[in-house]
C-alpha cells in the first residue's frame, strides 16, 4: 500500500441539536445528553400527531451570513457551511492557491433543501400565489450544500452530493476518503447536511409509522421506533504526510471504507448487506475483527433495524462481538438522516481520540434479539484502537467506516 | 354483508398475492394472505382514508398479525371506529 496516501482527518466541524460546535456537541454526548424537544420549526405543529423531534435550537443565521446572503441559503446550506468553516478553522488549514484547485468538498444530504420546498409548495397550492421566490429551484436543489460550501470556503476542487438516503454523509465520507487516498486530490471537505423537518415531511414519516412518541431507545427493551433529527457534520481530511508537514494535529486515521446494497426489501433491513459492508470496511483496512472495540452503530431504534444490526455484527465479529462497545448516537440527536453518518463520524473521531465510548441513552434494559453491550445510558472510558461507523440506508443502500488511532 | 365489509375485504385484497386467493374471506388469516409490514401500513392508509378515521399504529410496538389474526378483527376493528366516528 506504499504508492497510495495515508489518510487523516485534522478538523472536525458541527451543527447538532446539542450544540452548534463540536466541543460543544462532544461533550453532551459524553454527557448522554437528550436532544429531543418540542417541533418548533415547522408551521401548524399542533396539527402533526408526532410532537417531539431533535432541532437544533436556536440556530441564527444572522450570526454567521449578511442579510443579502439568506436569500441564496435553505437551512440545510446554512448549517452546512457553519459546520465546513469549523472544520477548516480546527485543521488550522488555509485553502488558497493552488490548494484550492485540489481541495474536494463532497457532502452527503438525503434530501437537500425541503424547507424551501415545503414553503414553496405552500405557496403555490394552498395559498394560490402566482409566484415564488426567485432563488426558489438553486436554494432547494439538492446540491446546494456542496455548492454553498465550495463558494463560501473557496474549494475549486471536485464538488457534489451525494445522496443515498441515511447512508448519505458516510458514502461522501468514503468517497472523499478514496479521493485523497488515491492522490486524485490533496484535501478534502466532506460530511453531511440534513434539515427536513418541515411539515410535509414531518407526515411523511408519520406515514411510514415507525416513529416513537417521545423517546428513542436504541437496542432496548420497549424500544418504541425511531425520531427524527437534523444537523451538519463536516471533516477535513489530508494525506498524513502533507498533515506532517505542515505540523497540523492530527485527530485520527481512516483506514477503510465499505460498501454493498441489499437488492432485497425497500424499506426492511437485511443482515446479510449490512453485515458485508461492515466486512468490506475492514476487509479494506487490512484489518480483522479483533482489531476493533467500538462501533458506533446505525441504531435507529426500530425494532427491525437494531435486530438486524445485531446480528450483522454477531455474523462479523463471531466470538469478539460480545467484547465491543455499540453505541448509538441517534438516541440523542435523533436520526438526522442523509447528515447522519457525518454527525456519528465525528463522534466516532472523537472516541477514537479520546478513548470514550459515548452511551446509548435511554436503555431501559436487554431485549432478548440485541445481546451485545450498547454503553447503556453512561459514556465509558476505554482504549479504543480502531471503531466502525455504520450507516444502513432506505433502497438498502450501505456505508460502513473505519476510524483508527493515529500512532 | 355491510358496506365496512365489502370495503376492507377489497383494501385487504389489493395488498396480498390474489393469485393464492381469488376470494377473500372473514375467516382468512391475515398470515396465511402474506401481508408484509409495508403491505399493512399501506393498508392502514387506505382504510383511514377510505372511512376518514384514525387508526393508532406503529409498525415497531404493533404487529398486524398477532393483534388481527383474521380479515374478520380487521373488520370488527374498522366497524368500531367508524361508529365511533358517527357518534
Amino acid at each position: 500500500m506504499s504508492d497510495v496516501n495515508r489518510v487523516v482527518v485534522t478538523g472536525l466541524g458541527a451543527v447538532t441539536p446539542l450544540g452548534q460546535t463540536v466541543p460543544a456537541y462532544w461533550d453532551a454526548l459524553k454527557r448522554g445528553t437528550s436532544g429531543m424537544g418540542p417541533i418548533t420549526l415547522t408551521s401548524t405543529p399542533e396539527e402533526l400527531t408526532q410532537k417531539v423531534v431533535a432541532e437544533i435550537k436556536n440556530f441564527e443565521p444572522l450570526e454567521h451570513f449578511e442579510e443579502r446572503e439568506l436569500s441564496t441559503l435553505d437551512r440545510v446550506s446554512q448549517i452546512a457551511v457553519v459546520a465546513a468553516r469549523e472544520a477548516i478553522a480546527d485543521s488550522a488549514i488555509t485553502i488558497d492557491m493552488p490548494l484550492s484547485l485540489r481541495t474536494a468538498c463532497i457532502i452527503g444530504s438525503g434530501v437537500g433543501g425541503m424547507m424551501t420546498l415545503d414553503d414553496t409548495y405552500r405557496r403555490v397550492y394552498l395559498e394560490k400565489k402566482k409566484r415564488v421566490f426567485p432563488l426558489s429551484i438553486p436554494r432547494l436543489m439538492i446540491n446546494a450544500p456542496a455548492s454553498q460550501i465550495s463558494m463560501h470556503c473557496g474549494l475549486r476542487g471536485p464538488a457534489y452530493v451525494i445522496a443515498s438516503a441515511c447512508a448519505s454523509a458516510t458514502h461522501a465520507i468514503g468517497a472523499a476518503f478514496h479521493m485523497v487516498r488515491s492522490g486524485a486530490v490533496d484535501c478534502a471537505v466532506t460530511g453531511g447536511s440534513e434539515a427536513c423537518i418541515s411539515f410535509g415531511t414531518m407526515r411523511g414519516w408519520e406515514a411510514m409509522r415507525v416513529m416513537a412518541p417521545e423517546v428513542c431507545r436504541p437496542f432496548s427493551i420497549g424500544r418504541e421506533g425511531m425520531m427524527i433529527g437534523e444537523g451538519a457534520a463536516v471533516l477535513l481530511l489530508e494525506p498524513l504526510e502533507r498533515a506532517q508537514a505542515r505540523g497540523a494535529k492530527i485527530l485520527c486515521e481512516i483506514v477503510g471504507f465499505g460498501m454493498s446494497a441489499d437488492a432485497a426489501d425497500l424499506t426492511a433491513p437485511d443482515v446479510g448487506g449490512m453485515a458485508r459492508a461492515m466486512q468490506g470496511a475492514l476487509d479494506d483496512a487490512g484489518m480483522t475483527a479483533s482489531d476493533i472495540q467500538y462501533v458506533n452503530a446505525h441504531g435507529t431504534g426500530t425494532a427491525a433495524n437494531d435486530e438486524a444490526e445485531t446480528k450483522a455484527l454477531h455474523q462479523v465479529f463471531g466470538n469478539h462481538a460480545k467484547s465491543l462497545a455499540v453505541s448509538s448516537t441517534k438516541s440523542m440527536i435523533g436520526h438526522a438522516l442523509g447528515a447522519a453518518g457525518a454527525l456519528e463520524m465525528v463522534a466516532t473521531v472523537m472516541a477514537v481520540r479520546d478513548g470514550i465510548a459515548p452511551p446509548t441513552i435511554g436503555y431501559l434494559g436487554p431485549d432478548p434479539a440485541c445481546d451485545l453491550d450498547y454503553v447503556p445510558n453512561e459514556a465509558r472510558a476505554m482504549n479504543i484502537e480502531a471503531a466502525l461507523s455504520n450507516s444502513f440506508a432506505f433502497g438498502g443502500l450501505n456505508a460502513v467506516l473505519v476510524a483508527k488511532k493515529f500512532s | 354483508m355491510t358496506d365496512v365489509t365489502n370495503d376492507v375485504i377489497a383494501i385487504i385484497a389489493k395488498k396480498v398475492r390474489v393469485e393464492n386467493h381469488p376470494k377473500i374471506e372473514l375467516s382468512d388469516r391475515l398470515e396465511d394472505l402474506g401481508l408484509e409490514s409495508l403491505d399493512a401500513v399501506e393498508m392502514i392508509f387506505d382504510l383511514e382514508e377510505k372511512f376518514d378515521i384514525q387508526i393508532p399504529y406503529n409498525a415497531n410496538t404493533n404487529n398486524p398479525r398477532t393483534e388481527f389474526a383474521t380479515v374478520g378483527d380487521v373488520v370488527n376493528a374498522i366497524q368500531k371506529l367508524v361508529d365511533k366516528k358517527k357518534s
